[in-house]
């Protein structure tokens, strides 16, 4: 097809879609109003099983199974870039060469910063149930957190933390430790990821029930699989092809 | 304006779709995609909030009350936000290895599928 | 209470076991060796079958209502996701299962060095397709959709030495995602309305509300992205491209059952939200105008290309066309129609596509024109080719047959009386496709055609999946067979027609539905219609369809010795037919306008006979 043709099926398709959801919004409520029904339902829900944070609650505790489907997107997702830019054989990784020296105050900062990055996201992870956060946020920390020795070191001083098969192992042990909670749930009382732990004292770190397990599941999933996802496309930065000896 | 702030959601649905259409560069149409995504959690947040109402996560000094905002649409955002990135991800994958094989990130030129 | 008893537990485990073993094989598989990670795989997906099939077995019942995480109705309502398996439901997880299957064994000896990664991609696409077809939750449907993508794409692009491949699994999925993206629109308006995400949830809220233009754009904005996963026009320019480069089994899978549950998403949706609020005659209108034209864009371009995985795959877009039309009834006797042609469909269609696959591995092509004459050596595949491409014109006793013959009276039925017209002249091209092309490839009928059409796909740069096979492994054949006996079994089989129209009705009744998953009302089956049976009609027009696809089939391989005033006839149609090529130009920026429009089209094509 050529552009002008294009141009003109875009501009109509536009016209046409920009007009349908214009008079879906203006019969929607209004932005701002009263109007939840699911939430005045999920919130004493929430209170109910013990959970603090009511959004963790409906992610894991009243809709989890939505979460396990997320979980699986993301391991999926991460297997697909290993598989698509998996190394072939007419290439070979390559040196770091004649990449600039960070700064003085870039290194200061990257190594006062790793541990306080690590640290942070570690209780983000772990205090989901009852604060902003879980696990798949503290999992993101996490996995970007590592990436700090690359910005203020060398690229080799990564690779040295970073054993990729550790990784993958514990993206797949994060995920299948949430499969198993499940499963777990249907032994203890019948129901597939019911919440079958005791509830506790209500905004305590030991509340919520399998809450918490499940978020910690997450965070090793969603940081472990980061890792990996960052580090497919590390090494395709730092590939030569075998014939032409320099980078692509 | 009552409905403003779903119009900027639906402005960035299209915005991006637009953008894919016209793009010359596969990395910008992937960026473009997930422009219209982000349309997606303004929406949504959109529809959760309710004025003058706190978020939904109870410490020790606020009662449990459901005068909050929706914290469902925020669990749905948060899956959503899962989802776009991980297929950002693998679309930039699939960016990078069109670039190795046919030398070029130009839609226009890629012609292998005509037909 | 139907929620209670182990049955419910069936469809959570039938989703969690995949999920499990592929996240197991991914941790051990680079420490197995390949026989032990296959076994490993295929031993799961026996076990889900297993499980569908005794689901299928509790569903005799009644629906199997699960509420994940025991959060049970109280007072009619619930804040849990419910897993609804009905009688079609679990038919379709079980379809889903059994093609897995058959790709697990075919994928045996026929990727050499795959490492485990493979195998875990097919068992996480088997638990999304589960999982999709069993949710009960439109926003949990979107999620499990969002998995079969992902991995689909990932599968598509699985071989990377192939040039194409990744361009067509791009394709694949900015436009799926788009897609995606438009149903979580439709989704959240209809969640800032009336609060609630559960099907059974929606379908009480929405009972007796007046139609306006919020639920219009609401059911098909939540339709979209399931008509671009079904592959109908025009949201079905990825197909080809995707499907001409995906490996052999995964093509299988995409034909068989993933097209498929793009027009049950369709369905369901419609029968359990929107079927007491959006009036039947729009709706029907819609599916119907879409279905057909889809059938029609789908035969055509079938009809015309050379590269056999292309051909197979048009073909694919023309089937749901008309499996689209059928179920656009909105009746018990279209969806059993529809339902029993999906069955059929999927053996036939999985078998040609493994059979493209063999003629790759041992000819190194899957162009029609290059590969003129090279099977002659060939003793079993050629009549399965053939017997495959007069099944998919619709050879009785086939459930093919079968499901044309249903869904045509289905039609007339109802008032639509170019129903049969436009299901044999669909099924009699791409019948007449493949059965021109294994005249060519196998029995080197008709003259050797010039190598002057450039403007298509030429099938000659499609590199092999595997090494070089001399012959057709044992493991490759036997999928094969199976597939069409399967596909044979569904049509002579009576009891299977009478099942499945029992599972059409109860699967239309939506408040039902919503009754027995929000109230623990008792349901049982409905009665089977007595028009899931052959009839003289069906039988007739099948064979009209089987004699028309080898005159086109013939007339197309020796059209060099037509007369010419014959020809000038065509003349017209071929700028046509010119425009038509054009538009499928592999370009994703185009594939995006015509989204759009789509989009545009069919919201009009539903709300504006509404005004």
């Amino acid at each position: 097809m050529s552009r002008a043709v294009r141009w003109w099926v875009l501009g109509a398709g536009t016209a046409g879609v920009g007009l349908v959801l214009l008079l879906a919004f203006l019969q929607m409520p209004s932005f701002g109003s009263s109007h939840h029904p699911y939430r005045d339902a999920a919130v004493p829900a929430a209170v109910a099983h013990g959970t603090a944070n009511v959004v963790g609650s409906v992610t894991f505790d009243q809709r989890g199974i939505d979460t396990l489907g997320e979980e699986a997107i993301f391991f999926g997702s991460v297997l697909a870039v290993l598989v698509l830019l998996r190394p072939e054989d007419e290439e070979e990784p390559r040196p770091e060469e004649g990449s600039l020296a960070p700064l003085q105050s870039t290194r200061l900062f990257g190594y006062l910063l790793l541990p306080l990055s690590l640290i942070t996201g570690l209780d983000i992870v772990a205090h989901g149930h009852v604060t902003p956060g879980g696990g798949f946020q503290g999992g993101i920390m996490l996995a970007t957190a590592l990436h700090l020795v690359y910005v203020a070191g060398r690229y080799r001083s990564l690779e040295q933390l970073r054993p990729m098969p550790l990784f993958e192992s514990g993206e797949a042990a994060g995920v299948a430790a949430f499969t198993a909670l499940g499963f777990a749930g249907i032994a203890v009382t019948g129901s597939f990821l019911a919440n079958f732990l005791p509830y506790g004292t209500f905004g305590q770190i030991l509340s919520a029930g399998t809450v918490p397990l499940l978020n910690i599941a997450v965070g090793v999933a969603v940081g472990s699989g980061g890792i990996v996802l960052l580090g497919q496309f590390f090494t395709q930065v730092f590939l030569a092809d075998r014939e032409k000896g320099s980078g692509s | 304006m009552s409905v403003y702030a779903y119009v900027v959601a639906g402005a960035l649905l299209l915005l991006g779709a637009i953008g894919i259409a016209r793009s010359r560069d596969l990395v910008h149409a992937v960026v473009c995609l997930s422009i219209s995504q982000s349309g997606t959690y303004v929406l949504l947040l959109a529809i959760g909030y309710q004025d003058g109402a706190p978020a939904p996560v109870f410490g020790s000094t606020s009662a449990p009350t459901t005068r909050v905002v929706d914290p469902v649409v925020q669990a749905l955002t948060l899956t959503d936000i899962v989802v776009s990135a991980t297929v950002t991800a693998l679309l930039l994958a699939l960016s990078i290895q069109i670039q190795k094989r046919h030398g070029t990130v130009d839609p226009d030129e890629l012609s292998a599928l005509e037909g | 209470m139907p929620w209670e008893g182990t049955a419910s537990s069936f469809a959570p485990v039938a989703i969690g076991v995949p999920l499990l073993v592929a996240c197991l094989l991914a941790a051990l598989g680079k420490l197995l060796p390949r026989w032990a990670v296959d076994a490993v795989a295929t031993v799961a997906v026996v076990g889900v079958v297993a499980l569908d099939v005794v689901l299928l077995r509790a569903t005799r019942a009644g629906r199997v209502v699960t509420w994940v995480g025991a959060w049970t109705p109280s007072r009619g309502s619930s804040v849990g996701i419910s897993l609804v398996a009905d009688r079609l439901g679990a038919g379709l997880a079980l379809l889903a299962g059994v093609l897995v299957l058959a790709a697990l064994v075919y994928s045996w000896r026929y990727f050499e060095d795959v490492g485990a990664h493979y195998q875990v991609l097919i068992l996480l696409f088997l638990a999304g397709m589960t999982g999709f077809v069993l949710s009960g939750d439109v926003f949990d449907m979107f999620v499990f959709f969002e998995l079969m993508g992902a991995v689909a794409y990932a599968l598509t692009g699985f071989l990377v030495e192939d040039d194409t491949a990744v361009q067509g699994a791009l394709n694949f999925a900015i436009i799926n995602s788009l897609g995606a993206y438009f149903t979580l629109t439709g989704i959240g308006i209809l969640y800032a309305r009336y609060g609630a995400l559960g099907l059974p949830q929606l379908g009480e809220a929405l009972a007796g509300q007046p139609p306006d233009a919020l639920l219009v754009i609401a059911f098909c904005l939540v339709c979209v992205g399931f008509l671009v996963k079904a592959a109908v026009v025009p949201f079905h320019f990825w197909t080809a491209d995707a499907e001409a480069v995906a490996p052999t089994p995964v093509c299988l899978l995409f034909s068989g059952v993933m097209v498929a549950l793009g027009v049950y998403g369709v369905d369901r949706v419609y029968s359990t939200v929107f079927g007491e609020v959006l009036p039947h005659d729009a709706v029907r209108r819609a599916l119907l105008v879409l279905g057909a034209l889809t059938a029609l864009v789908g035969a055509l371009m079938c009809f015309l290309q050379r590269h056999l995985k292309r051909l197979l795959a048009y073909s694919t877009i023309a089937h749901v066309g008309l499996f689209l039309a059928a179920a656009g009834t909105l009746d018990g006797p279209g969806t059993t129609g529809a339902a029993v042609y999906v069955l059929g469909h999927a053996g036939i269609k999985g078998a040609l596509f493994l059979i493209a696959g063999t003629v790759l591995s041992r000819y190194g092509s899957v162009d029609e024109v290059s590969l003129h004459g090279r099977g002659r050596d060939a003793r079993v595949m050629p009549w399965l080719a053939v017997v495959a491409g007069l099944a998919l014109a619709g050879l009785p006793p086939f459930g093919t047959g079968l499901g044309k013959a249903i869904s045509e009276e289905a039609l007339s039925a109802s008032g639509f009386r170019w129903g049969p017209v436009l299901f044999v002249l669909v099924s009699a091209l791409t019948g007449a496709a493949v059965l021109r092309a294994a005249g060519r490839i196998y029995f080197g009928l008709g003259p050797k055609p010039q190598d002057d059409d450039q403007d298509e796909a030429s099938g000659d740069e499609q590199d092999r999946e595997t090494p070089a096979l001399p012959r057709v492994r044992a493991t490759m054949l036997l999928p094969i067979a199976a597939l069409l006996i399967g596909a044979l079994a569904i049509g002579a089989v009576p009891a299977v027609a009478r099942g499945v129209s029992s599972a059409a009705r109860e699967f239309l009744d939506g408040q039902g539905y919503v009754q027995q998953a929000l109230h623990g009302a008792a349901a049982e089956p409905p009665a089977p219609l007595t028009e899931a049976a052959w009839t003289a009609t069906g039988v007739a027009l099948d064979v009209l369809s089987v004699l028309l696809a080898a005159g086109l089939a013939a007339l197309a391989l020796w059209k060099a010795q037509l007369p010419d005033r014959l020809r000038t006839v065509t003349r017209p149609m071929r700028s046509a037919v010119a425009a038509l090529r054009r538009a499928h130009s592999g370009h994703v920026g185009d594939y995006v306008a015509w989204l759009l429009l789509g989009i545009a089209a069919f919201t009009a094509l539903v709300g504006v006979p509404m005004i």
